[in-house]
């Protein structure tokens, strides 16, 4: 028998990532809404030239839609109004009138795309209500959301007051402090630029780009950042000596395909608090363990990568903190997994797969082996999971559902799989299989329609993931 | 003047040469066609020996990915043991068809089935099996739970059941399903349900 203490034995090969950004790696482009309802952010991908993204995945968020295709044909009930679009076209149909887009439409796979630009076309007819897009930083605000902000100096001290909580993933480097508000409505101050009477914290920028607003704070040293008022005020301060965190041990790392993932910042709102962990991605495979050799250019090791990237920045989008186990083409065993997993006390573990069989999504719980012997705080290795498959159930129908609502089929089971039995949390693998063909696998689109139906579905579900 | 006798003779000799020659160069031909020992793909087994028995082969397919129970008649021994391992055999076979409804590699072997009191059945499989084994959580999966619920269905009393690969265990199948475990009877009954309905 082995007990999860076990995990104190194992190198901790893992890359953190929560809420702050990766140094060097580029983030891939989104489109942030805000609106009275619901603020979120939908993946943008360049076709012909222009940014498109999918017209389901910003409805759905925004009322009641049901959409339908039809070869070149996509129709689509919003609220009550309906709208017929097509393939290549850019005149549209609403009701019985016609409609212009600045742009064509585009039908891929069946999912339908407009460019961004299109939406305050699109947007105002199914809302009844003013859109205004910025367009160079890809941020939409539906009707008049906005959060204002002042700022002002005491003492060693800048105070940022919002008229609503915020909640910005915040990194740090030497004598900046970068602020970024993904989902909120942030908009600029009278000046981009703030200067303030103070040595310490001499100026502060305001600037918007790829849906989001950051403010970056210029200090004489490392600074910290505290919240008070129920997140609608910040306090930036010097940090103490001890304040910065300095990220993890790179993995170590074995055959000579792995390299180390990047380094990356943590900091800590305050000095030794600790940032909860809502999801761990575990992209399954890696190094000298290619997995299935879907094409003879493609290898489930590299799409596993790729979705899991995907979906760390849907769970950021969400104001939701994730840890990536692999970040690079990195060896790892399932026990280091489990263990890294294990450790970080996140509410739920999510392993990618990805397969040329069958089509669409397949969600696994775990399949039980005998059970062990538990011993005080001591767990048996085998059957650690046995106490949390209900919430790992709850956690594959959420996602096997919203994988349903895109179209996709999908289906819940258990399987025998490492190292699901391991973990101490909700624990599901997704294993994807193609929409038609095995290029899909490797399509940026479907890739990132995988990782917002996980992420959708996990966030959907997360009051019910653990015990209250 | 050469005579007459000599030149026919002669003749003849040639023409028995030639053909000689033709017949010797034909049979080395056949020779190097006949595949060595280490070539034969199936080593010979004996026959099943035993009467012919209605048996419960639980058959997956890959299209829809479901598993499904369907009746065969095969030979079968007296002995336990004997009979699982025909049982493997005769699902490894429908496995190696080429109009297999879920393919494995035709090299793949049964080597053995051990049944070991209370309740365990351990089968060991050749090499070939795990290494021309497609990978995939579900493929995997189907293929587990095939030999698994056969095994079940047909030898009662088995509660547990051992994979080995050429008598050792590894760690999965082909990258997913685990093999360093015995799998508990009834968890693989709850999965072998789940699959037999279509998705």
């Amino acid at each position: 028998m082995r007990s999860s203490s076990r995990s104190s034995r194992v190198v901790l090969c893992v890359a953190l990532v929560i809420s702050v950004k990766s140094s060097g790696a580029p983030s891939a482009k989104q489109l942030s809404i805000y609106s009275d309802t619901a603020s979120f952010s939908v993946p943008v991908s360049d076709q012909n030239g222009r940014e498109y993204v999918n017209v389901l995945e910003v409805l759905h968020r925004l009322g009641r839609t049901d959409a339908r295709s039809e070869q070149d044909r996509w129709r689509v009930s919003f609220n009550g109004s309906t709208a017929e679009f097509r393939d290549g076209k850019s005149r549209f149909k609403l009701g019985k009138s016609d409609r212009d887009l600045s742009s064509p439409f585009l039908l891929e796979n069946g999912l339908a795309y407009v460019t961004v630009d299109s939406l305050t076309t699109l947007l105002p007819v199914f809302l009844q209500t003013s859109v205004t897009l910025h367009q160079n930083s890809r941020r939409l605000f539906v009707g008049n959301p906005a959060v204002h902000f002042t700022a002002q100096t005491n003492a060693a001290a800048l105070v940022l007051n919002f008229t609503s909580a915020v909640n910005p993933s915040i990194s740090t480097e030497p004598g900046k402090l970068r602020m970024s508000f993904t989902h909120e409505p942030l908009v600029a101050p009278g000046t981009e630029r703030l200067s303030f009477d103070s040595k310490v914290i001499p100026s502060a920028l305001y600037s918007e780009a790829n849906g989001a607003a950051e403010i970056a704070v210029m200090g004489s040293g490392a600074l910290f950042a505290r919240f008070s008022n129920d997140g609608r005020t910040i306090t930036i301060s010097p940090a103490p000596q001890n304040v910065a965190q300095t990220a993890p041990t790179p993995p170590a790392t074995q055959g000579n395909s792995s390299t180390a993932p990047p380094q990356v910042t943590v900091s800590t709102a305050a000095p030794g608090l600790s940032i909860p962990v809502f999801a761990v991605i575990d992209p399954a495979h890696g190094g000298d363990e290619r997995g299935e050799q879907l094409s003879s250019q493609l290898a489930e090791k590299d799409v596993t990568l790729a979705i899991a990237a995907r979906l760390r920045q849907e769970f950021q989008s969400r104001g939701m903190n994730s840890l990536l186990l692999r970040s690079s083409d990195t060896t790892l065993s399932t026990d280091q997994r489990a263990s890294a997993a294990n450790r970080s006390r996140a509410t739920v573990y999510i392993a990618l797969h990805a397969v040329s069989l069958g089509s669409g999504v397949r969600v696994y719980t775990s399949l039980l082996p005998e059970g062990g012997e538990n011993r005080g705080p001591f767990l048996d290795w085998q059957t650690a999971q046995s106490t949390y498959r209900s919430f790992s159930q709850v956690a594959a129908e959420s996602v096997a559902a919203e994988v349903s609502r895109r179209e996709l089929k999908s289906r819940t089971l258990v399987a025998p799989l490492r190292p699901l039995n391991n973990l101490e949390m909700a624990a599901v693998a997704v294993e994807v299989a193609p929409r038609s063909t095995i290029a899909d696998l490797n399509s940026p689109i479907y890739q990132q329609t995988i990782a917002a139906s996980v992420a959708a579905g996990l966030a959907a579900a997360r009051d019910r993931l653990k015990k209250q | 003047m050469i005579p007459r006798h000599l030149i026919f003779g002669t003749a003849a000799m040639l023409v028995i040469a030639v053909g000689a020659g033709i017949y010797a160069w034909h049979l080395r031909r056949q020779i190097s066609r006949q595949p060595t020992p280490s070539e034969i793909a199936h080593p010979a087994s004996p026959p099943p020996q035993g009467p012919m028995e209605q048996v419960t082969l639980w058959i997956a397919e890959d299209d829809p990915g479901t598993l499904r129970p369907r009746a065969a008649t095969i030979p079968m021994p007296s002995g336990r043991q004997e009979r699982a391992e025909e049982l493997m055999r005769a699902l490894l076979n429908v496995y190696t068809q080429d109009s297999s409804p879920h393919p494995i590699v035709p090299t793949a072997e049964v080597r053995t089935v051990f049944l070991v009191d209370p309740g365990l059945a351990v089968i060991d499989l050749n090499r070939a099996f795990a290494e021309g084994h497609r990978s995939g959580i579900l493929v995997e999966e189907l293929t587990i739970a095939s030999m698994v619920e056969t095994i079940t269905a047909n030898i009662p009393g088995t509660t547990r059941v051992k994979f080995l690969i050429d008598g050792k265990s590894q760690p999965t199948l082909a990258g997913h399903a685990e093999l360093s475990i015995s799998y508990d009877v009834s968890a693989v009954q709850q999965l072998a349900a789940a699959l037999q309905n279509t998705p």
